[in-house]
């Protein structure tokens, strides 16, 4: 009797395998629309392949800097009390300053963004998405690609009046661009260190 | 009724004799009962304070205060040296953010978790949707890249605070990318959070498909806010930062993104990048342990707490000589895979001056190197990691000195 009662629970726990590539097993969740995906993917590829359309230049870009940027990080990109975003030939400071922040990675002149990052498309991603702190999501895709040129021109890797787009703004050759070796992980693989006793 | 309110009458008469009796007693030399704590109501039947004689706390880092300038709380370090056990508890457990992030108030009713990229079919999923998927429930540490002990850290709070161990609970990763069906050609995932500057990180697939947890609950309950209300990644043994909080998002990718967390972490050394990601075997004793004293010689439970990103951990050794003989310790928990793991040994101080250490090794055969060790392998004075921090994960042995007065400090300083 209890058996016979067991039976159709046991049909309804019968979903699919689960890993088969053709269908969902547990049917939950919503299919987003294509929009909704465009507008949560904030995430920039070396490619550039996520890049919205927009044009900016390292002129448009200085005003922007003075408005939105100085204030945290010094009008010339260093001695703000955030990190420093300019590469300076001077970075002695005046008796009583404090240095600036020295996060991870610790930001000092070869090591700024502009200079260090593999890939200019970093810059534009953290700028949109992080950037200004407070008004973090505010800026129109125009800013974001005129202070990226800013930054690059005022740490020396591109031309004052070089225009950043979609398309542009991935080819930027970025001096630092084979400066890394790309972590490798498998499951059970010790970490490449000789440990003796 | 009569008899029965007789016999409850009887009953309180009966009472009251005896706490007469009791109180007798008492005055006559028994040991009266403590005072009773402040009633709250709160504490009694809502939710429970710890007893207000525990004053453990976290602390923040050295290196920054918090606030910040910015008026942010950056990193703060969990009380090693109190806790027992293995599991850090929930209010405890340390904090770390991508900038000294503001922590997000997210309605779970509003909460969305959206999975796309090389996938057939995005998926968004609510919180509820979610805990419709198969539940596993797993203990893992997760530790912070910044937790690395210098000379200038007097207690085991300050030199590994950064680490803390939970029970997590939620759905496998690999559940949700098999729900989606990963494409051909996918060899990374992008993960994102939620907070004003959306941390985000790339991890490889074949680790997104292993062991990661897509997690709402710690240590029985809801995440707390400052540790991902109310998902968060779990990717166990792997730096902190990847174990993205508040996650909101998932993207399968084909290669590195090169998010501002993955440049903060590059290195054109194979050497530094090859120890990036996973944490390699790790130990440390929190008793003694920096900032403690003995009160005098005699038997001691010298304890402390051992893991690795590798997996379980298999030994740990104790010296008291500063490295020179070496004597396995208990284990004093149970052992779980990438997870704390307590150690412990019957320890007899007979008043002189020692340096007790402590060293793992994992189920893979790694062991925990000295900073000699490891300066080695970089091409270092030997002790270049006194006054350095180890470039990415710095898993070294940490030395405390108990000087012959009993107290216990950093033997790097």
């Amino acid at each position: 009797m209890r058996l016979r009662r067991l039976v159709p629970l046991m049909v309804i726990l019968g979903l699919p395998q689960p890993g088969s590539a053709q269908s969902s097993t547990y049917g939950l969740g919503k299919t987003p629309t294509a929009e909704e995906i465009r507008s949560w993917d904030i995430a920039i590829s070396p490619t550039g392949k996520e890049l919205p359309p927009g044009s900016g230049s390292a002129k448009e870009g200085a005003p922007l800097y003075a408005q939105k940027c100085a204030a945290c990080h010094g009008a010339t990109g260093y001695g703000g009390r955030a990190p420093q975003l300019i590469r300076s030939e001077n970075t002695t400071l005046p008796p009583g300053a404090k240095a600036p922040p020295c996060l991870s990675p610790c930001i000092r002149n070869e090591t700024v963004m502009g200079i260090y990052s593999p890939y200019a498309t970093t810059i534009w991603d953290y700028i949109n998405r992080g950037m200004p702190f407070g008004k973090e999501g505010t800026l129109t895709p125009n800013e974001v690609y005129a202070l990226t040129a800013f930054l690059l021109y005022k740490n020396g890797v591109i031309a004052e009046e070089q225009v950043l787009d979609a398309q542009s703004l991935p080819q930027v050759k970025m001096p630092n661009r084979d400066g890394y070796v790309l972590p490798e992980w498998k499951h059970g693989m010790p970490r490449p260190f000789p440990n003796k006793p | 009724m009569d008899s029965k309110k007789a016999s409850r009458r009887k009953f309180l008469k009966g009472g009251a004799a005896a706490a007469a009796v009791g109180a007798i007693q008492s005055a006559s030399g028994q040991t009266p009962a403590p005072a009773p704590v402040k009633r709250s109501l709160k504490d009694e039947v809502a939710y429970g304070e710890r007893s207000h004689y525990v004053t453990s706390v976290r602390v923040a880092v050295l290196e920054r205060p918090s606030p910040d300038e910015f008026g942010l709380t950056f990193h703060v370090l969990t009380p090693l040296q109190d806790q027992v056990g293995i599991i850090t508890p929930s209010s405890l457990h340390f904090v770390g953010t991508h900038r000294g992030a503001i922590v997000p108030d997210i309605d779970p009713r509003e909460y969305r978790f959206l999975l796309h990229g090389m996938v057939d079919r995005p998926l968004e999923f609510t919180l509820e949707e979610l805990k419709r998927f198969p539940s596993v429930s797993r203990i893992h540490f997760v530790e912070c890249l910044g937790n690395r002990a210098r000379a200038d850290h007097k207690t085991v709070q300050q030199t590994h605070g950064l680490t803390s161990c939970s029970e997590w609970t939620g759905v496998l990763l690999s559940v949700l990318l098999k729900e989606c069906g990963v494409q051909k050609g996918a060899n990374w995932v992008v993960s994102e959070g939620a907070e004003e500057v959306k941390g985000a990180g790339s991890i490889p697939l074949a680790k997104a498909m292993d062991d990661c947890l897509v997690a709402y609950g710690q240590n029985g309950e809801a995440i707390r806010p400052q540790n991902g209300f109310p998902v968060r990644l779990i990717v166990p043994g792997f730096e902190g930062i990847y174990n993205t909080k508040w996650l909101r998002r998932i993207k399968v990718v084909d290669h590195y993104y090169m998010t501002y967390n993955d440049y903060g972490h590059i290195s054109k050394d194979p050497k530094v990048a090859g120890l990036n990601l996973q944490w390699g075997p790790k130990s440390v004793i929190t008793f003694p342990s920096g900032g403690q004293k003995l009160p005098g010689p005699g038997v001691y439970q010298l304890t402390g707490l051992a893991w690795s990103g590798g997996g379980a951990v298999r030994k740990v050794e104790v010296s008291a000589d500063g490295g020179h003989t070496w004597k396995d310790a208990e284990i004093r928990s149970q052992v779980h895979r990438m997870a704390h793991t307590r150690f412990g040994m019957t320890w007899k101080w007979e008043g002189q001056e020692c340096m007790l250490q402590s060293r793992c090794t994992d189920e893979l055969g790694q062991v925990q190197p000295t900073k000699a060790q490891l300066a080695k392998f970089f091409n270092q004075p030997p002790d270049y990691y006194h006054t350095h921090g180890v470039q990415g994960t710095d898993n070294t042995i940490q030395p405390w000195r108990v000087a012959a007065d009993g107290s216990v400090s950093n033997a790097f300083a």
